[in-house]
């Protein structure tokens, strides 16, 4: 199935074919079935959330356009709303919320998980302990709980304010496990050296450790990206999501509140779950792909 | 092991008096203000009494008082249980709009939450060991962690209950049966329960299995199973081994997916109009009832922090190290 | 009793072809004797000792013969080999500081060991054996958390000796030690031998200097092959092959300057024992070389000694009395 070079007949004794390390998991990487599935699908879903809204023009896709409750036909591809609004519409202007959620989120959770594992993990002691106790206590609360209250309180929500307070709520678990690797990495050699050279602690953490964990740190990211996407469909679907546009979670919600599931329009609550899940599980999957390609001793199974 | 249950309670102290810090300020906090919208919301539906809600609310809310003051007040309220009065079914107190509807989340949740942890796991255990299994759960596996739960809710909703008709899709019982102890309501019950049951259930499973099988596979490549193979060790005693270390993580990671499952049953009860927590906060979100909804998220606080407690204790009997003092693996 | 190896090939399957990391290997260990495995990373010796007890899931059994006593040994069998494990041939691995299950007693795991090996020891037995490596009883009662480094490696290896077999392999043990706890860990094994515990031992280690004190003779590997073996006198003050020559001319010597005696190394590194599969057969000048490493010496790239001849494999020659070199220019 690989493609190996052959060798030229009197070649000198070949040696493993590996120059650099990125470009051997580059070469990985395009070999992993699970990142390349993931990462197609994922991209499919995006170019859809980017490219689907341009092409209908710049209608609203709360609009009533339409006749009411109509199945999928020609003109409109996933059917109509109760009110007559394009299903099809709202699904590629929802991809982009949850896509922008997701990203905000992701971002957002990502930074301070690394701020807090960072210092927590390098610098120990007091330090440590403080920023232990701070994780836990954000850890135990429930962050749903959290963000249906500073939600409810908000009179206008918008999707970046959202994904804001997403992020200020999903990081602990990061936190913890970049503590972690942090701990590992403090205690090695060129660690020390960096820090006889007087290097500045962030200075250290910035150009000594970050880059030797940064698979980690990306995969990480990838995580909170889709745990972040989950939050605001809950979020939306509870009734506090973005008060203006559309989100995969808003559709939900909305055919919820108006009786789909027992009017039988499965074609208005099907849709906006099976994008969140195909975002979410395509991240998931293509999450242990990258896993594979950055740990030697995962793929030779 | 002193030391260990006493960090945790430290935390969990903090925690709560964090989580009602956050609940009193954020009130406090936000544009606009919620005493009148609270009382224009009650003038529309309890015009007589909104003058006295007006005082009373700001009575609770203490607004002419200092702020250190109305913080000490809203602690005193909490100790004396007093969570207010729900705009919703005014004039009905918090704490016993709550209490009602608690059983039902409780009932939905403690049993998906342990059934989908234990059957989760002994389905990882066992896809571990064959591959054909490996093939078919690993998939399934992701698929189902991947699906938020309102939406498993509403697809099992359509397929079992609307389009066959084998469930009822919305409340917790019928209307035509009497709320008791007789067999006709209780069987009625279960078969409200069994599909938002099924919901929570299927999706924590797959991340259960999921776990279980890297943890064993981590397990069964370590080596004190390398060592114990060479010395011709039979398989089943390695598995065994490797089991009982493989549901150390499982169990801390039951604590930190609390939050996730709580979420988790809230929006399915919303999906089947299942009289529990989850469709009150529904109702007090759309009714401005911020009473009901501060109270509900303190009741949800509590539970988890107790349910947290619960797990650190089983925590201790599992992994015996804890026992000596050493740290086991849990900060 | 005897161990006989004789041109053992063990080659490990990996994505890009096969690594061909023993490739015929062929020795003699005589009864009480020890010996040293010798060489640089990658040159075969942890294949050796490895293949001699468990192959892992990548290692493939390519080829050759090992008779312990007569008896075949079934190096590809699973099952087969299990008879031997433990029992005739056991092993102290180079990971013995986990290769402790974390989660038990370390009395409780040697009690269940031998009991799914249908063995029983007797207490004071182990109690005795534990005493000859320096550790009290009361270590059966602790978790391997609450030993040091260098008591988890001598419990290892009470555990891998307590059956009394025939042969030891001990990999890398002294590895990650400093000079003292190398002193004691050496001590202890020639104990062991000295009272009979173990027959014979093989062991394996890239510090030849270490090796010199201990072994009885020392066998030096290059490149999957067997370059040299000897008694260790002999070796250590009349080597034949250049490498070996080369390895110990590197060693730095105590009380010499670098000034006066500057230390040397062996420039280059061993060849890749990579053997990748060809889709079409290469055209070869018939009779002569392809240039592949695997015909003709290995070790020329870096030899002082090398020309045309060695471009043809040298055969494992007897110089002196149990002193075997593989090089066209020792004889």
């Amino acid at each position: 199935m690989s493609t190996l070079p052959d060798p030229a007949p009197d070649a000198p004794p070949a040696e493993a074919p590996v120059d650099r390390p990125g470009r051997e998991s580059l070469h990985y990487a395009v070999r992993n079935p699970k990142l390349i599935i993931g990462v197609s699908l994922v991209a499919i879903l995006l170019a859809v959330g980017v490219i689907g809204p341009v092409l209908l023009g710049d209608g609203n896709p709360n609009e009533y356009v339409g006749p009411q409750a109509a199945a999928p036909d020609g003109t409109y591809w996933m059917g109509t709303t109760t009110f007559g609004q394009d299903v099809y519409a709202q699904f590629v202007h929802g991809l982009r919320a949850t896509f922008l959620v997701g990203v905000v989120g992701g971002a957002i959770a990502a930074v301070i998980a690394m701020l807090v594992g960072f210092l927590a993990g390098y610098r120990g002691g007091v330090t440590d302990e403080i920023l232990n106790m701070l994780t836990n206590v954000v850890l135990v609360i429930p962050a749903l709980a959290v963000l249906l209250i500073i939600n409810a309180y908000m009179g206008v929500r918008s999707v970046a304010v959202q994904g804001l307070f997403i992020g200020l709520t999903s990081w602990p678990w990061a936190a913890r496990a970049i503590r972690a690797q942090t701990f590992s990495l403090r205690t090695r050699e060129f660690v020390d050296l960096a820090r006889l050279s007087g290097s500045g602690t962030w200075r250290i953490v910035f150009r000594e450790i970050a880059p030797n964990m940064s698979s980690y740190l990306f995969m990480m990211f990838i995580l909170l990206f889709g745990g972040s996407i989950l939050i605001a469909s809950s979020l939306d679907f509870i009734g506090l999501g973005p008060t203006e546009g559309v989100s995969l979670g808003l559709m939900l919600q909305s055919a919820q509140q108006w009786s789909a599931l027992q009017l039988g329009m499965w074609w208005w609550f099907v849709p906006p779950g099976a994008g969140i899940t195909a975002i979410v599980g395509a991240l998931y999957v293509a999450n242990v792909g990258l896993d594979e390609v950055f740990n030697p001793k995962l793929r030779e199974s | 092991m002193r030391r260990y249950f006493a960090r945790k309670l430290l935390i969990y102290a903090l925690t709560f008096v964090v989580a009602v810090t956050v609940n009193w300020m954020i009130p406090r906090f936000m544009p606009g203000d919620p005493v009148s919208a609270m009382v224009a919301r009650a003038r529309v539906s309890q015009p007589e009494a909104a003058e006295a809600m007006r005082s009373y609310y700001n009575n609770l809310f203490g607004f002419d008082e200092p702020l250190w003051q109305q913080y000490l007040h809203f602690w005193g309220a909490l100790v004396r249980g007093d969570f207010g009065i729900s705009i919703f079914v005014f004039p009905t107190p918090v704490g016993d709009v709550l209490l009602d509807a608690l059983p039902y989340t409780l009932g939905l949740m403690i049993p998906a939450v342990l059934l989908s942890w234990f059957v989760g796991n002994w389905i990882g255990a066992l896809s571990a060991r064959r591959k054909v299994l490996d093939n078919t759960v690993l998939p399934a596996g992701y698929l189902l962690t991947a699906m938020p739960y309102m939406w498993i809710a509403v697809i099992l909703a359509w397929a079992l209950g609307a389009k066959a008709g084998w469930f009822p899709i919305s409340g917790g019982y019928s209307l035509d049966i009497q709320p008791g102890w007789s067999a006709a309501f209780v069987l009625d019950a279960l078969h409200h329960w069994v599909l938002p049951f099924l919901s929570l259930f299927l999706v924590a499973l797959g991340g259960w299995a999921i776990g279980m099988r890297n943890m064993i596979i981590y397990e069964l490549e370590s080596d004190y199973a390398s060592y114990l193979s060479a010395l011709g060790a039979p398989q089943r005693l390695i598995r065994r081994y490797a089991f009982r270390n493989a549901v150390l993580p499982q169990v801390t990671g039951l604590a930190l997916q609390l939050g996730v499952l709580v979420a988790g049953a809230l929006v399915t009860e919303i999906v089947f109009a299942y009289p529990g927590l989850g469709s009150l906060i529904l109702a007090a979100i759309q009714n401005q009832d911020f009473f009901l909804l501060q109270g509900a998220f303190l009741f949800i606080v509590i539970g988890v922090l107790i349910a947290n407690f619960l797990i650190d204790i089983v925590y201790v009997v599992v992994d015996p190290r804890t026992r000596t003092g050493m740290a086991g693996g849990t900060s | 009793m005897t161990l006989t190896v004789n041109d053992l090939r063990v080659h490990y399957r990996t994505l890009r072809g096969e690594v061909r990391a023993l490739d015929g290997v062929g020795f003699d260990l005589a009864d009480g004797e020890i010996l040293g495995l010798a060489g640089e990373s990658g040159c075969g010796k942890t294949t050796l000792g490895k293949s001699l007890i468990r192959l892992d899931g990548r290692m493939r059994h390519a080829g050759g013969t090992v008779t312990l006593d007569g008896d075949e040994l079934p190096l590809s069998d699973d099952r087969a080999m299990n008879a031997y494990r433990f029992h005739r041939i056991s092993l102290v691995p180079q990971y013995s500081m986990s290769a402790l299950n974390p989660t038990r007693r370390i009395g409780r795991m040697i009690r269940e060991l031998l009991a799914s090996r249908g063995v029983t020891v007797d207490t004071d037995e182990l109690h005795r054996r534990l005493a000859l490596v320096g550790l009290e009883p009361d270590v059966l009662d602790r978790y391997p958390i609450e030993l040091s480094g260098g008591m988890k490696q001598r419990a290892v290896m009470v555990i891998s000796t307590l059956l009394d077999p025939s042969v030891l392999i001990a990999d890398e043990v002294t590895s990650a030690l400093d000079v003292s706890n190398q002193q004691a860990v050496v001590g202890a094994l020639t104990g062991l031998r000295d009272k009979g515990l173990v027959t014979s031992m093989i062991f394996v280690t890239h510090d030849l200097g270490l090796t010199s004190h201990i072994a009885d003779s020392i066998m030096v590997m290059y490149a999957g092959k067997l370059a040299e073996k000897a008694p260790t006198k002999a070796l250590t003050t009349g080597p034949r092959h250049p490498y070996t020559k080369m390895l110990i001319g590197s060693l730095p010597q105590v009380g010499a300057r670098h000034k006066d005696r500057p230390l040397s190394g062996i420039e280059g590194s061993p060849p890749s024992l990579l053997d990748p599969p060809t889709r079409r057969p290469t055209t070869t000048p018939a009779g002569g070389p392809t240039g592949r490493v695997f015909d003709g010496c290995r070790f020329r790239d870096r030899c002082p000694l090398a020309d045309s001849g060695c471009a043809e494999e040298p055969p494992v020659v007897e110089v002196a009395p149990r002193h075997t070199v593989a090089c066209w220019k020792a004889a």
